[in-house]
């Protein structure tokens, strides 16, 4: 059987990715899939939980967090899409309209 | 029985606070209806309360009367009491009945100044304070008096306050007040530390009782007998605090007389007879208040020699003569104090009132050079300044000459006296004979010196309703309208000088028939007279006469002790006959320098040179005050205390605070620059801070 420590290292690199592509990456689509890499980081220390405590709630969790992490794509891309209308750029550093 | 001694103080605040709160939509009638009442009715009070506090027996004696605890703090307790024995029956006579006259006087004087109101509830206020200080039952309450009676003085010398020396003189005798008082509070501090009380009788009680062997307890009734004296010095212009009193003149001539003269100025040496039983227990206490009432008294008395200021003539005079007080104190013969404090208050007042009279005849000149012949103008100034200078001089059958002769006799004979005491007394007593005399021969002989029909612009010219500038212009004031009663002529300018009005004059007959007989109460046994003054007040002071009468005849037999007594009083004769001379030399030296050969007094001066300008300029003591007190303490407030203290350590701490706080907000300013990922960087920094932390805690 795998140790779960290796699955809590899998989950923290994933995380780790997901945090260093959302400091460093300007796109904001990149942005986006980083975040949904974090999210998925974090699910994948629930299922690990779940499976070693033989709990039932760690794998309700997953479903939460996929259903909330498809509305927020849902919405956010939506979002993506009338920035990129208006501004006609993916950057977000260009997207500065309300800093001084 | 209850005397309702409440009632004694109670009556002038009232009229203070009707005065001060409604005078202003008074008429003056009514301003002096109001004050003349409360006093006149504290008067009367005090008059039927001292009949029957004679009428009681003596063990009854004090008679204290609580109205309620004060303060309560554990054991201490501090009452709000009145307490009258002998002591306090005569302060409170002199106080009320020298008051009033001198409240009589003040609505012929002030009739024409502003703030008639103002003057008389301050009058009232300082009448209340005094009576407190006089009549309490312990010394916290006798505190607040003395700090009362600081105020009041303060307020009335400062009454013209639009005149810069006057508003000064008011903070110069505060301020050299406080020192005093600063000394007085330790005292009373020290006495509640050891003895746990403040009430007279508990403390009286205790120091009697208190033993005289252990060094430090004696040490310690030192420390408070002369922290007191500090006090004393201050309220009574001795020295080394006496330099607020000639400034005091600033105010109006009748606040000199019932302030600083008659009553107020009087308070330190009460003080001293009432703390009796602790000075009396301290020799060296004893010996420092002698020697500061004398050395007072004799330079006072050479400074009063050279000043032509009326006034300020009267004032040395009033140092010199409360430094006979002193001396008395000193001498531990409280009684005779107590007399000459008595007397003095009758002569002194009059003699203000008869130069406040007399400035007022001259239209508000002080100057005595610019006196002269005013015997034919002001007669009943002049004959009731007559009495009272025969008074203060020592000429015999006055009361004055009874009490500083008393008080000469102790400082001789009293087993805590010494003759340098009694030579330096007799010389102090030749002087003030002389310039008292001079001062009288300057004023009210010879030609009028003034200008005549000149420049005072007569009162219709300047309307008498009396406005600011009328305050402002001080005793220059318009002449009351009332017709003088013996030159009924002057009614449109300043042309001659002129007698008073009536109100002015019946109060300097009265003290002028109080100072003739106020002596007859204490003629000494060498006169063949009864010296009541000393029986009276024995109970207040017992241990003096057991004591002076034990230590002077220690162990002596009964024949024995006749023929000393018969010795001392051909002794006492003589040196009253010593005195007696004296004072006729004083007499005839300045009737020889001022009427005679008025040349004289000038070449002497010239003759003295140096002498006579260090004495003209009062010793230089407020410029040496200025260069050694003074001057460093505004040095030192300016240099260290506002530009180093509070400019740079406390405005700088908090000025360089606000600056940091300014710089690191202006450099964190940058932190928040609206970009989300160097937020996401802090907030992962801070993340990965957390996690750092725990595995560090997990793995301890």
């Amino acid at each position: 059987m795998v140790p779960i420590s290796y699955y809590l290292v899998l989950s923290a690199i994933l995380f780790a990715c997901g945090v260093a592509g959302f400091l460093i990456k300007r796109n904001i689509i990149t942005i986006f899939m980083s975040i949904e890499l974090m999210l998925n980081a974090v699910n994948l220390t629930f299922v690990t939980f779940a499976a070693q405590w033989q709990a039932l709630s760690g794998y309700i969790f997953v479903f939460f967090v996929m259903v909330v992490a498809a509305a927020e794509a849902a919405v956010g891309f939506a979002i993506i899409i009338a920035v990129f209308r208006t501004r006609e750029t993916l950057n977000v550093d260009r997207v500065n309209l309300l800093k001084l | 029985m209850t005397l309702n001694l409440w009632l004694i103080p109670v009556l002038p605040a009232a009229g203070a606070a009707i005065n001060g709160f409604f005078g202003r939509r008074f008429s003056n009638k009514m301003v002096s209806a109001v004050a003349l009442a409360s006093t006149a009715a504290s008067f009367a009070w005090a008059l039927l309360a001292a009949i029957r506090l004679l009428g009681m027996p003596a063990d009854q004696l004090p008679y204290i009367e609580r109205i309620g605890v004060w303060l309560r703090s554990g054991d201490f307790v501090v009452e709000y009491g009145f307490y009258l024995d002998h002591l306090s029956m005569i302060m409170m006579l002199v106080v009320t009945g020298v008051g009033f006259l001198i409240h009589v006087y003040s609505v012929g004087y002030m009739g024409h100044e502003g703030g008639y109101y103002r003057f008389f509830s301050y009058l009232n206020l300082f009448m209340f304070f005094m009576l407190t200080l006089v009549l309490a039952d312990n010394y916290l309450l006798m505190f607040v008096g003395w700090e009362g009676v600081g105020l009041a003085s303060y307020l009335l010398i400062g009454f013209f306050f639009l005149r810069d020396s006057a508003a000064n003189a008011g903070k110069k005798a505060f301020i050299a007040n406080r020192v005093g008082d600063f000394g007085f509070l330790i005292a009373l501090f020290l006495l509640v530390k050891h003895f746990g009380t403040l009430q007279y009788t508990d403390i009286f009680h205790k120091v009697a009782e208190f033993s005289p062997g252990i060094e430090s307890g004696a040490g310690l009734l030192t420390a408070i007998a002369l922290l007191m004296l500090v006090g004393a010095t201050g309220k009574s212009a001795q020295i080394p605090l006496y330099v607020w009193l000639p400034d005091a003149m600033e105010g109006p001539t009748p606040v000199s007389a019932l302030i600083h003269a008659a009553t107020m100025v009087t308070a330190g040496v009460y003080m001293i007879a009432r703390s009796n039983a602790i000075f009396s227990r301290s020799t060296t206490a004893l010996a420092v208040v002698a020697i500061i009432g004398c050395l007072t008294s004799f330079f006072a008395a050479t400074i009063g020699i050279t000043q032509t200021d009326i006034k300020r003539v009267l004032a040395y005079s009033t140092v010199s003569q409360l430094g006979y007080m002193f001396l008395a104190c000193g001498v531990a013969a409280y009684s005779a104090g107590i007399f000459h404090l008595m007397t003095h208050a009758f002569f002194k007042a009059l003699l203000f009132l008869g130069a406040g009279s007399v400035i007022h005849a001259v239209g508000g000149e002080q100057d005595m050079r610019k006196m002269g012949g005013l015997k034919k103008y002001a007669p009943y100034t002049f004959w009731t300044m007559l009495i009272a200078t025969c008074a203060i001089a020592g000429i015999p059958g006055l009361s004055g000459f009874f009490s500083k002769d008393e008080i000469l006799w102790q400082a001789f004979s009293s087993p805590h006296g010494h003759w340098a005491f009694w030579l330096l007394g007799i010389t102090t007593a030749f002087m003030t004979s002389f310039y008292m005399f001079r001062l009288l021969f300057m004023t009210f002989f010879n030609e009028y010196r003034g200008p005549v029909a000149a420049q005072h612009t007569s009162h219709e010219a300047q309307p008498h309703a009396a406005t600011a500038s009328a305050e402002h212009a001080g005793h220059t004031h318009a002449v009351p309208p009332q017709a003088p009663p013996t030159n009924a002529h002057d009614h449109g300018g300043h042309g001659e000088p002129h007698e008073s009005p009536w109100a002015m004059v019946v109060p300097l007959v009265l003290l002028a028939v109080l100072s003739v007989i106020g002596g007859y109460v204490g003629v000494p046994k060498a006169l063949h007279g009864g010296n009541h003054i000393e029986h009276f007040l024995a109970p207040v002071m017992p241990a003096i006469t057991a004591e002076a009468a034990g230590t002077a005849h220690g162990g002596a037999h009964p024949e024995q002790e006749q023929s000393q007594a018969a010795e001392d009083s051909s002794l006492e004769l003589t040196l009253t006959g010593v005195s007696v001379a004296v004072a006729f030399a004083g007499l005839g030296l300045a009737w020889l320098f001022y009427v005679k050969r008025r040349d004289l007094p000038a070449k002497i001066a010239d003759s003295l040179g140096g002498l006579y300008t260090a004495v003209l300029n009062k010793y230089y003591v407020d410029e040496i005050y200025g260069a050694a007190i003074i001057g460093p303490l505004i040095a030192f407030s300016t240099r260290v205390l506002w530009r180093g203290i509070d400019a740079t350590l406390i405005d700088g701490s908090v000025n360089s605070g606000a600056q940091g706080v300014r710089e690191l907000g202006d450099s964190l300013r940058h932190q928040q620059s609206g970009n989300i990922r160097s937020y996401a960087g802090w907030v992962t920094a801070g993340a990965a801070l957390v996690i750092l932390y725990m595995v560090w805690m997990g793995t301890r």
